[in-house]
């Protein structure tokens, strides 16, 4: 409730938020919505010295159409994300999962950099970007660079980001024709983090056989991971509920569990397998 | 009378003057609630919002540790940070002469605690005080508190009321060695035992009733200031009952000289009994404030709640049911363990006691009942009185027996019920368990409810349902509550060492207006619109009108406070006897104004007209001016119009119904949806039907996250593992459906008004009705009962196992057909 004594400074544009990062590297912490850093300063479990707040820099806020993908500004809220037309259209799996998150409150506080750059194990954006194969563009002291989303998620609460480095956008490809994608998630009753998530996107050739597929969990590993198995398992396969189902018993194969909440290890194979196989069904007919 | 409900249009007016300028009678209206204005614009004035300049903050420095010994406590650091007035250790409070917190209900051979507003020595739960830290801000405060060195010597702790009375478990108090506060029975036992011989078939299961956290969404606050030249003490603190609080930490804790004490309970942001009794912070911070001549405020932070504030339930029972070979219930056996925390607070030893297994009857005619309960200390945060308070223990004690009674005699659950029901021509009805029942019909509301619910409908859809792997199932509770608490005598010879009646000052001002002065309090129950209404009601005049003053032992001449739903039945009745008063004298004094005899004057419509002569009247103004002006009264009437009363009930009142859950099993997680709810109560005679839903809504909400979220756990160390909203499955809008409600009426004979109460039948009766629907719906695997909360690996995991029992066994358990 009463956070430790910290400096509160505001950037005006991302060159100036860089410069202040650069100014307190050890005890600087960037904030935009403020919703995952500011609980655990008022527990003082963190006790940043300086907040750099980029929520006001308006460049980085806002949704774009352009090369053939969205341009998605790090600090536009879960809120605009849910309710814009253009998400909506070409990624509208990515519109319901930040209308999934949280309250209304947190929506229209937490923003979608916020959230990934956070990396928390339980978040839903994590496994959506993962599915719908993001890039994600930082900008540090030494200029730009674009991360493969698959490069970005290393570990609980880590990411490639580097310490000196703000996100700045996240690109997302429109998906080729047809193409289906869907997020499924069961809700902490408590939190409302994602006890598991599975978010998944599935392109589906002629004769009804997938040619690609991504499929992302969240929840139950350390952090956001590709089902890769189950990926392998459906491409090439009929989109049938028994290719489906087949192929989601193998949502547990290739990553590590970790420990959280209750219900033990049977039960969360459980929930991964029941959330992959629902999560493909509606991609699949969604296509 | 009956009511239907219609889902909810949006606040579209405001003062409740207009939604009162088309009814009949006050008494009975849809009335939009008096203090919502404020509360909805953010200006209610809670005791955090009260501001005194010069004011200090508290920051309580709490133990890690649910049980160690106190080495050495190092305020040095702390007491040199900039911003630090004062810092306290528990011995600065007890050698000042402050006494532990007593407890306000005796039992016989009870071993009382002593609670210190700091620990001496020793500490016992995890987030009590070691030492408090007053600064000259919050923020100093707690920057300060983090410096406090505590040495700790850690004992071996317990959390489970089992555990604890083990051989060999770590004592909480030497004074209890076996950890036993109190040893309690009621009933008959050799009667009991002679009906379970001659029993057909006997239920039996152990029952855990798990412990909540009750999570006001205003926490806990007070702040404390006095004047030494007139040595008076104030304290502002969120209090369920301030005179309570003023005499007991007054009289017993501080020995401060009550005519010197205010205490002041402003609006009240949510209680549901955990703002009922006194805490330590305020006792340290009304001590402090008064040793530093200095304000002194304290406000809780939630983590600071879920350690510190009260909790509730917590039971584990063996209960026994036994049938006859026709299906009429011959007798219920029960023994529990109440789990009591690490001390007792005020009411404690009475919740698991007097106002369960006095309840143990249910709606039933049984002819032989025997509950035996332990009351048990163990390293945990203290429980007592929770929304229902031993209520809805009992309420789903019985009626998850009654459920698998009827399973294990093959009867619709339905019926078995009905069967059992006291009959109508049997009120009042003496329970085998010390009660007597004031009025009941319980047939009609179950009747309702069943239609309602197109309960044949929902079975047949069920079956078809199960063929297709889908698993709804649907549950009852037939529910009983005592309320209206309570008779002093009654309650006085249990141990209770207050009495339960209720106060009330009416003042008629010379030009009509009102102001009531009530010993209750409010925390959410909209009292300033109900009372109002009753004032309104017999005077024929409007509500804004009539001003409800409470919450002030400096305004309101003395009162119980709110708790026990008690308000309207004993609350408002007081004010009722003041209203009568009211008018009788100023029916005297029409009289003289209209030169007619007192016992001709009829009040109508706001006018006391002389009978048969509508013309030759006069309004309530004219009266009540005429009684100040003093100058023409009839002989022997004094001037002013004013009235006090006491009103102590004769009996409790028992509101009664039926609840009915539909709940569908996700069988592949074991996620629990709730789909229907359906509630018909009887409270009696209404005064609001919006509040009254409003008062249900709450409750069921409660009661449903019992039955499927909620639940204090403590890890094999004592440590508390739902400390936050994070982890504490609090019942938000989205998990709900929207509530069906009904009531039946059956007015209550012990008050004037008909008045039953409302403020916990929700609670009460909604967590049985839920775990017996999900029951209901797991059938099918065999499973008979799970302990509450119902979560879905819980339910997953009994379905797996089912599911491989029936797969060794090579049988055809059901399995999912999606």
């Amino acid at each position: 409730m009463y956070p430790a004594t910290f400096e509160y400074h505001r950037a005006s544009s991302v060159d100036d938020a860089l410069a202040l990062l650069a100014c307190y590297p050890d005890d600087g912490k960037l904030i935009a919505g403020g919703h995952s850093l500011l609980p655990v300063m008022k527990l003082r479990f963190a006790q940043p010295a300086h907040l750099i707040d980029i929520r006001r820099v308006p460049e980085l806020s806002g949704v774009k159409e352009a090369d053939g993908a969205l341009h998605i500004g790090a600090t536009t809220t879960h809120a605009a994300v849910a309710s814009s037309d253009v998400i909506r259209t070409r990624a509208p799996m990515l519109a319901e999962a930040a209308g999934k998150i949280g309250d209304a409150q947190v929506r229209n506080m937490g923003t979608i950099g916020g959230s990934l750059a956070h990396a928390d194990p339980a978040a839903d954006l994590p496994a959506v970007v993962l599915a719908l194969g993001a890039e994600l563009r930082v900008v540090g002291r030494n200029g730009s660079r674009t991360i493969p989303v698959d490069q970005f998620f290393t570990g609980m609460f880590a990411s490639a980001l580097a310490p000196d480095e703000l996100l700045v956008e996240v690109g997302v490809p429109f998906p080729p024709a047809r193409t289906g994608g869907a997020y499924e998630k069961y809700a902490d009753p408590a939190s409302g983090y994602a006890v598991v998530g599975v978010a998944a996107v599935v392109t589906v050739g002629d004769g009804g056989i997938v040619q690609s597929a991504r499929v992302a969990l969240t929840g139950l590993a350390s952090h956001a991971t590709r089902l890769t198995r189950v990926e392998e398992a459906i491409v090439g396969k009929a989109a049938t509920p028994e290719g489906i189902e087949a192929a989601a018993r193998r949502a547990v194969e290739g990553w590590e569990m970790r420990e959280s909440g209750g219900g033990g290890e049977a039960y969360k194979a459980n929930l991964a397998a029941v959330y992959t196989r629902r999560a493909l069904t509606r991609a699949v007919g969604r296509v | 009378m009956s009511t239907t409900v219609t889902p909810p249009a949006g606040i579209e007016r405001f003062t409740a003057a207009e939604d009162t300028a088309n009814i009949d009678r006050l008494f009975g209206a849809r009335v939009r609630r008096k203090e919502d204005p404020r509360f909805l614009t953010g200006r209610g004035q809670y005791t955090d919002d009260v501001r005194v300049t010069g004011t200090l903050h508290a920051a309580f420095v709490r133990s890690p540790h649910p049980h160690a010994r106190i080495r050495n406590i190092d305020l040095t650091a702390a007491g040199a940070h900039p911003g630090v007035v004062a810092v306290y250790v528990g011995k600065d409070l007890a050698d000042a002469g402050v006494n532990g917190i007593p407890v306000g209900w005796l039992l016989p051979g009870l071993k009382p605690s002593n609670h210190h507003a700091i620990a001496v020595d020793e500490v016992r739960y995890v987030g009590e005080a070691v030492a408090v830290i007053i600064a000259d801000s919050a923020y100093a405060a707690r920057d300060a508190a983090e410096l406090a060195v505590v040495d700790y010597d850690p004992l071996p702790a317990v959390a489970d009321a089992e555990q604890a009375l083990a051989q060999g478990a770590p004592v909480v108090r030497d004074s209890a060695a076996d950890n036993v506060s109190f040893r309690w029975e009621i009933g008959d036992s050799a009667a009991t035992a002679a009906a379970f011989a001659n029993a057909t078939t006997v239920v039996r299961q152990r029952l855990v009733n798990q412990r909540l956290i009750p999570v006001a969404i205003e926490p806990r606050a007070c702040l404390a200031t006095y004047v030494r030249a007139t040595d008076e003490l104030t304290l502002w603190v969120t209090s369920q009952s301030p005179h309570v609080h003023r005499l007991i930490m007054g009289a017993f804790v501080l020995g401060v000289p009550e005519h010197k004490f205010r205490v002041i309970s402003p609006d009240v942001g949510g209680g549901f009994g955990s703002k009922v009794f006194i805490y330590t912070e305020e006792v340290a911070v009304a001590w402090i404030a008064r040793t530093l001549e200095r304000p002194v405020r304290w406000t809780a932070e939630r983590r600071e709640s879920f350690m510190t504030d009260s909790h509730g339930r917590d039971h584990i029972t063996d209960a026994e049911m036994a049938f006859d070979a026709s299906g009429r219930i011959v007798g219920l056996r029960v023994k529990t363990l109440a789990n009591l925390g690490a001390h007792l607070t005020l009411f404690a030893p009475a919740i698991p006691t007097y106002l369960y297994g006095t309840l143990l009857s249910g709606q039933y005619r049984i002819p032989a009942i025997h509950a035996q309960v332990t009351g048990v200390f163990t390293h945990t945060t203290p429980v007592d009185a929770y929304r229902g308070a031993g209520r809805p223990e009992a309420c789903y004690l019985i009626e998850r027996m009654v459920d698998l009674g009827a399973r294990q005699l093959g009867l619709d659950p339905a019926e078995l019920r009905r069967q059992n029901f006291i009959p109508p021509n049997a009120f009042p009805y003496l329970t085998p368990v010390a009660l007597q029942y004031d009025s009941g019909n319980y047939e009609p509301a179950l009747d309702r409810a069943l239609a309602m619910a197109d309960y044949k409908s929902f079975r047949a859809q069920q079956e078809r349902l199960r063929q297709q792997g889908r698993y709804v199932g649907i549950g009852l509770s037939s529910y009983i509550e005592a309320c209206g608490l309570a008779p002093s005598q009654v309650v006085g010879q249990l141990g209770s060492q207050a009495g339960l009646y209720e106060s009330a000052i009416v003042r008629v001002y010379p030009t009509g207006k009102v102001t009531v002065f009530t010993g209750s309090h409010q925390q959410g129950q909209g009292h300033e619109t109900t009372f109002a209404q009753i004032v309104g009601d017999r005077l024929g005049i409007g509500i804004d009108d009539v001003d409800i003053v409470h919450g002030d032992t400096g305004r309101v001449q003395f009162g119980m406070g709110t708790y026990g739903s008690r308000s309207g039945s004993v609350g408002g009745t007081a004010i009722a006897l003041s209203l009568d008063k009211i008018v009788e004298k100023s029916k005297k004094i029409a009289a003289h104004m209209l030169e007619a005899a007192p016992e001709d004057i009829e009040l109508t419509d706001g006018r006391f007209h002389v009978r048969g002569s509508p013309d030759r009247s006069k309004g309530f103004a004219d009266i009540s001016l005429a009684a100040y002006l003093a100058h023409s009264l009839p002989a022997g009437i004094e001037p002013g119009l004013e009235a006090t009363s006491f009103f102590d009930p004769p009996n409790f009142t028992y509101p009664f119904g039926t609840h009915i859950a539909m709940v569908e099993v996700d069988a592949d997680t074991g996620q629990v949806t709730l789909e229907r709810y359906i509630a018909v109560d009887d409270v009696g005679n209404v005064i609001n039907p919006m509040i009254v839903d409003g008062q249900l809504h709450g409750g069921i909400a409660q009661g449903v996250a019992q039955a499927l979220w909620e639940g204090a756990e403590y890890d094999d160390n004592a440590q508390l593992l739902t400390g936050s909203l994070m982890n504490y499955g609090l019942p938000k809008a989205h998990q709900l459906p929207f509530f069906e409600l009904d009531r039946t009426v059956t007015p209550s004979p012990v008050n004037p008004l008909g008045i039953k109460g409302v403020g916990e039948a929700g609670a009460i009766a909604s967590p049985a009705a839920v775990a017996n629907a999900v029951m209901d719906a797991l059938s099918p695997f065999g499973i008979a009962h799970l302990d509450m909360p119902l979560t879905a690996p819980k339910v997953w995991q009994a379905i797996q196992k089912s599911r491989e029992a029936g797969a060794k066994a090579g049988g055809s358990s059901a399995t999912t057909g999606r």
